[in-house]
């Protein structure tokens, strides 16, 4: 008993205060500027680039970007820069009712579909003491009969798009489907292989993507927020 | 000579590795193995088949091979050594040649309809999980049949994750270093080291020692994090809410720690062929030295905590218990197999980079149950402590970080790449061609080994114990399903 309460001293308050103003201290890689003026063409960035994510133009497609900083370090003219902005979450317009229904309280399966585990670590964080995101009412559930949507890991393996494809029809409509992930969004790393089958992706509408290699935790909790509220 | 030696990330040719008739092969294994020899390494290339065989008391490493042109069987391993199961299951899903007299010859990736085992016991009843699980984790099926409460076989199918990583690893002109770090993304320096340090030895590339300190320094801050966060975790999956809360708080530290230093909680992007792209300057490595000050007394105290409390104990005290005997039977690696009284550690039995000039010994336990499995974390945790200090006291100032390979991968060579990550042994083999191109890059994760250790250790047990005891071995899916 002594010991507990020592330990629950010892530990204090340590959730992070304001996740929607909270930062990621330097040199963590989030959203990419680009400075064009400098670009003499050489083609370096995109040679390195694992994932193709860099464009022609010199613009970067973060659903592909692995965020390796690759790019950045073989760049001599310090066209690429990442900052430690994580704010990179992309949501879709959803209606004022699913707000509205959402909003408060929203409840997710998970689906790992071939990650390597390292989103899948991140999205456990998220409910963390740290980053606490059940205070917004999000949370991960044990069935999707209990869930109001999918949070999506992983290339999707030809072994698990039956098994995706059966969460998603098992969770009740409405629901959200959101991607974590460079692997979700655009295959990351495993676009090329020949295990992988993305028609799921064809068939439903995605209401969020988060990138990221792995997924920052805030990333996902501000995502989400920005989808639903 | 019906073997040659080698030794951790030394290339050897491949045309001066023997090729033997397959019994003689298998004579030979037999043979190894009474003279403790075990292995790591049973793989097909074309119509070749190799071994690999650790000499773990002299640090060497023997390799042969035997041609299966023409072969559709040989005499199964298995019954006589039950270690190559899983070596044997692999190989005959790859290239259809069976081992005759495998017990059990069932697929190792493949998702089809197969029959699990079934009693007729009207008393025995079904339990099917998965591959989607309650938490976030990754997919599996795991089909238990169980009397009563009490689980009297447990049968684990994976496969879900089969991304045919191996084959992405053959890709040309394609940097490979990310594939690497993806093999199972809790084990990002493990498998990138081993990446690293095979890709090396091929371009014969010296790389300075600043950087084999920092991925040293990295590797057991990766141990470290992790067998934190599964501390957090065994207390989650027995209700010991105050660990999970403070472990799991603790570990933020550590890999907050990490994207100081590379940019990334995984330290994705520090390891590079050559050396590390991210630096540990002064003020960095005063930051480490304090983390670890911190997160040593918070463990100190929930440990001090956690471990007098009966209800605790009760949970983990002879649960899930898989023998020194049975380890070492069916060859079970790393943290597990220390936990039940199987010293082995890359580290120590075939160090590499750093591990060289360090004074390590083995942490051993005895019991094997999910107690040992435990603790043995706690233990680990301060003596990588004690490692990253004693690194962090030779780290040279200034000093270079990259070389950069210019020379050529060398060709018709084999490299076999071992380092202990914080689940246990991880080996890449890598072979290349005559024109110097990655003709096969093998995989083993010590989850592949370790697996059928989670399926015995659940017998007997009741089935409410069995996430208790999955969490005790934490094992990847990805890097079995590769």
């Amino acid at each position: 008993m002594f010991k507990t309460l020592k330990t629950r001293i010892h530990q204090g308050y340590q959730a992070i205060p304001d996740i929607r103003k909270a930062t990621v201290k330097e040199p963590f890689r989030g959203l990419p500027v680009i400075n064009k003026e400098n670009c003499t063409s050489c083609g370096k960035c995109a040679s390195v680039c694992p994932t193709n994510a860099i464009n022609p133009d010199i613009s970067i497609d973060l659903g592909k970007c692995i965020f390796c900083g690759d790019c950045e370090r073989v760049c001599e003219n310090n066209v690429i820069k990442f900052t430690n902005s994580h704010k990179i979450a992309t949501p879709s317009t959803v209606s004022e009712q699913i707000k509205k229904v959402f909003g408060k309280s929203l409840k997710l399966r998970q689906v790992s579909a071939g990650g390597c585990n390292g989103c899948e670590m991140e999205l456990n964080a998220c409910s963390n003491v740290n980053f606490d995101m059940g205070r917004f009412g999000v949370e991960v559930v044990a069935s999707p009969r209990h869930a109001d949507g999918l949070l999506i890991t992983g290339p999707i393996t030809k072994n698990m798009a039956f098994a995706l494809e059966d969460a998603y029809l098992s969770t009740p409509d409405p629901k959200i489907v959101i991607l974590a992930g460079a692997c979700a969004i655009s295959g990351g790393v495993f676009q090329d292989s020949t295990a992988i089958d993305r028609e799921f992706l064809e068939k439903h509408k995605v209401d969020l993507v988060i990138p990221g290699c792995p997924v920052h935790p805030l990333t996902v909790i501000n995502g989400i927020l920005d989808l639903i509220t | 000579m019906n073997w040659i030696k080698t030794q951790n990330n030394t290339v050897i040719n491949i045309n001066e590795i023997p090729t033997l008739h397959i019994d003689v092969l298998r004579h030979e294994i037999m043979n190894e193995y009474r003279h403790n020899k075990r292995a790591i390494g049973f793989f097909g290339v074309k119509n070749r088949l190799f071994t690999v065989l650790a000499d773990d008391f002299n640090s060497q490493i023997l390799v042969s091979s035997a041609k299966f042109f023409e072969i559709k069987s040989y005499s199964s391993l298995t019954p006589d050594i039950p270690a190559f199961s899983m070596f044997e299951r692999e190989f005959f899903e790859e290239f259809n040649i069976e081992p005759a007299g495998h017990p059990w010859l069932k697929p190792v990736r493949k998702i089809e309809n197969y029959n699990f085992l079934k009693s007729d016991d009207e008393e025995v009843h079904e339990v099917a999980v998965g591959p989607i699980h309650a938490g976030i984790i990754e997919p599996g099926h795991f089909r238990f049949l169980c009397r009563g409460e009490f689980v009297e076989n447990l049968e684990i199918q994976l496969g879900y994750q089969h991304r045919n990583i191996e084959s992405l690893f053959l890709q040309r002109n394609k940097p490979l270093i990310h594939l690497a770090e993806s093999v199972a993304g809790d084990t990002v320096i493990g498998h990138a080291t081993a990446y690293c340090n095979a890709l090396e030895a091929l371009t014969n590339t010296n790389i300075p020692e600043k950087s084999q300190i920092i991925r040293a320094i990295a590797l057991e801050m990766e141990r470290i994090a992790v067998h934190i966060g599964d501390l957090g975790a065994v207390s989650n999956d027995i209700a010991y809410l105050m660990g999970t809360s403070v472990f799991g708080a603790t570990r933020t530290l550590v890999i907050n720690t990490l994207l100081e230093i590379c940019g990334s909680r995984f330290a994705r992007g520090l390891i590079r062929p050559g050396g590390v792209a991210f630096d540990i300057d002064q003020n960095l490595s005063d930051k480490i030295y304090s983390m670890l000050d911190s997160i040593l007394t918070t463990v100190e105290i929930i440990i001090d905590s956690m471990f007098s409390s009966s209800s605790v104990l009760s949970r983990l005290d002879k649960t899930g218990i898989v023998s020194k005997e049975t380890a070492h039977e069916i060859g079970l690696v790393g943290m597990a197999a220390r936990a039940s009284g199987v010293p082995l550690d890359i580290r120590a039995d075939h160090p590499w980079g750093s591990y060289k000039t360090l004074n390590f010994e083995k942490i051993v336990m005895k019991s094997g149950d999910v107690y040992a499995r435990t603790y043995i974390r706690y233990i680990e945790i301060k003596q990588s402590a004690q490692i990253i200090r004693d690194l962090l006291a030779k780290l040279p100032e200034n000093a270079d970080l990259l070389t950069q390979i210019s020379k050529p991968l060398s060709p018709n060579s084999m490299v076999i790449s071992l380092t202990e990550g914080w689940r246990g042994e991880i080996v890449h083999t890598v072979l290349t061609d005559e024109q110097g191109n990655i003709s096969r890059y093998k995989i083993k994760d010590p989850s592949f080994n370790n697996w059928n250790g989670l399926a015995l250790a659940v017998k007997g047990n009741g089935i409410s114990d069995f996430p208790l005891c999955n969490k005790s071995f934490n094992l990847s899916y990805c890097g079995n399903d590769l």
